[in-house]
């Protein structure tokens, strides 16, 4: 079961091959024996998670199951969920019970999927390695001594550890993309506005979105199914009609053309990553798709300009945790200013606080222009080479990260080492596109490599298209860590 | 143009973090690293572009201005660091 489809899984449930409550215990299992030496989850709640997979179950027996009915699903703790202890890496909310539920959350609760548990990630999904987390350093399962990667880490080690059927993630500059490269997973980042925001907690709110992570292509056009659709709760919700994601897994890649911008494979590039990137492209051709040379001359630029449009757009969020109304307060403090700049020093992780300093500074009075509205424009010119490169290829690829994963610890001194490993990704972000991770294979140390494919806006059923007919012929997603060794017994 | 340790200071007062002499030290290393990754986005020629603040050219949606929650005062006071009677607690303002 634990290497199963979704499809497969749900076909088992609506057999009554297994139980909801049974699958749900055997993953509850698995994460009571393997989380305490991984760190993938933050909170477990067996007994929300049980009562859920026997609602599930009665669902299952009356017949009116959906595709997800009784799955048992991580969520990165970054979703509130009504009743569950919601920290987004932070001590700022270490003790937040959510209220309510996120958009994502209510609509895999109307799917009946089993919330399995709120994974571990960067504080305030800031950061490449989830070094960041206030609830220490998740651990990747292929080697324990190296990152998962950043800031979607918990979720990419359960899903790559089998700690879960499936989970969610969220990507403000490569944060699902980037750990499931690491870990050897498949995880999509959608069209910005695809899916809702709503109870999502902000970062940067022009960024932000929200996607799946699994172990194949199949899988994450069924949870981007349940995943997307209008809300009106986030004003940047798109309106569109409902797709079905999976329409076109099955379709042949004849004549599909594939952008290859020379940008991606420039000085920077580990020799083994941009090698099992070049067998990825050569299997490709096989399946009939043709190579096409492209350029995005401006993505150098990508760098520079995320790092003052996220950090300004974080410290105006993050301006809300004042230690009044919820999350953490100071003990002890003498007036009202001593409290917030109290609570706030201690509540927040230097990589977070670090990015408020940027982000105030780059927004105060003199350097708005010079900085926020010269990153602004540039961000356009950047947009603006996507739509150039796609009016000669369908998609693009190149590699999700410029290294395997790399030791813990080692980039914990120079935070622009850190923004470095995300050169690749944060474009996407950018230009609001989708784009997506794919195992292609492992590089030095055996550990995976990802594969990137970026697709033009609202195309992600034809991207899961290009991963899915890659999957079919090759087995890199298939492949397991082993994780003898690593029991807490 | 070089951050000094007063602008750090200046700015943590500003977004409301209590800073130590040590802590501005160490920040003002790694901001003045950082900004030296930014600067390379000054040479950029951008005259003539709009600046891009969504990836999609939509229009911002409008409600109807009407009540759409229900008052959950004691669920969401539930979780405050300090209530009383109702409200919030903080250190006293105004003399």
């Amino acid at each position: 079961m634990l290497n199963s489809s979704l499809q497969q899984i749900s076909d088992a449930l609506r057999g009554k091959k297994i139980s909801s409550v049974e699958l749900t215990q055997l993953y509850l299992n698995r994460i009571a024996t393997f989380n305490g030496e991984l760190n993938a989850y933050i909170t477990v709640n067996p007994d929300i998670s049980l009562a859920q997979a026997r609602a599930a179950d009665t669902m299952l027996a009356n017949g009116n199951a959906q595709p997800l009915t009784g799955i048992p699903i991580a969520q990165k703790d970054i979703f509130c969920a009504k009743g569950w202890r919601t920290t987004c890496g932070s001590k700022m909310l270490h003790n937040f019970i959510s209220p309510y539920d996120a958009h994502v959350i209510t609509q895999f609760n109307n799917a009946g999927a089993v919330n399995l548990g709120k994974t571990n990630m960067d504080e305030f999904a800031m950061g490449s390695s989830n070094e960041t987390s206030y609830f220490g350093a998740v651990k990747n399962p292929w080697d324990r001594t190296r990152v998962p990667g950043g800031s979607s880490g918990g979720t990419a080690t359960a899903v790559a550890a089998r700690l879960c059927a499936a989970a969610t993630g969220t990507d403000t500059g490569g944060s699902i993309r980037q750990p499931a490269a690491l870990c050897g997973i498949s995880g999509l980042k959608p069209t910005y506005g695809v899916v809702s925001r709503y109870g999502m907690i902000a970062f940067a709110s022009s960024l932000d979105q929200a996607g799946p992570m699994a172990r194949s292509a199949e899988d994450l056009s069924l949870l981007l199914n349940t995943m997307a659709g209008f809300d009106e709760r986030d004003s940047t919700s798109l309106q569109r009609e409902k797709e079905d994601y999976a329409r076109d897994l099955a379709k042949p890649l004849n004549g599909l053309r594939i952008g290859i911008p020379k940008e991606f494979f420039a000085e920077g590039l580990g020799s083994d990553v941009a090698q099992a990137v070049e067998a990825a492209i050569t299997e490709y051709k096989k399946l009939g798709a043709k190579k096409v040379d492209i350029s995005l001359p401006n993505s150098r630029l990508s760098i520079p300009v995320y790092y003052v449009l996220a950090p300004a757009e974080a410290s105006s969020n993050l301006s809300r945790f004042d230690g009044v109304r919820y999350g953490y307060r100071a003990p002890e403090y003498t007036d009202l200013a001593d409290m917030y700049e109290k609570s706030r020093a201690q509540g927040f992780g230097a990589e977070v606080k670090r990015r408020i300093l940027i982000g105030t500074y780059v927004l105060s009075h003199g350097y708005y222009d010079a900085y926020y509205l010269q990153a602004q424009k540039i961000r356009r010119l950047i947009a603006q080479d996507f739509v150039e490169a796609f009016k000669q290829c369908d998609v693009i690829m190149g590699p999700t990260s410029p290294t395997t994963a790399f030791k813990l610890g080692e980039k914990g001194d120079d935070p622009v080492q850190m923004y470095l490993s995300d050169i690749y990704t944060i474009a996407v972000n950018l230009a609001g596109l989708p784009g997506m991770s794919i195992p292609c294979g492992f590089g030095a140390n055996n550990m995976p490599v990802g594969l990137q494919i970026i697709g033009n806006y609202f195309a992600e059923a034809q991207m899961l298209n290009v991963a899915h007919q890659y999957q079919q012929a090759t087995d890199w997603h298939s492949r397991m860590p082993l994780l003898e060794g690593v029991r807490n017994d | 143009m070089s951050l000094t340790i007063d602008d750090v200071k200046k700015v943590a007062r500003l977004a409301r973090l209590a800073i130590s002499e040590q802590e501005a030290q160490t920040a003002h290393a790694q901001l003045s690293g950082i900004f030296g990754l930014i600067a390379e986005m000054q040479a950029v020629n951008t005259i003539g572009i709009a600046p891009m603040s969504h990836a999609q050219d939509v229009i911002q949606r409008l409600r109807e201005d009407k009540v759409t929650e229900d008052n959950q005062r004691e669920l969401f006071q539930s979780i405050a660091p300090q209530i009383e009677a109702g409200l919030y607690l903080v250190p006293q303002v105004i003399e």
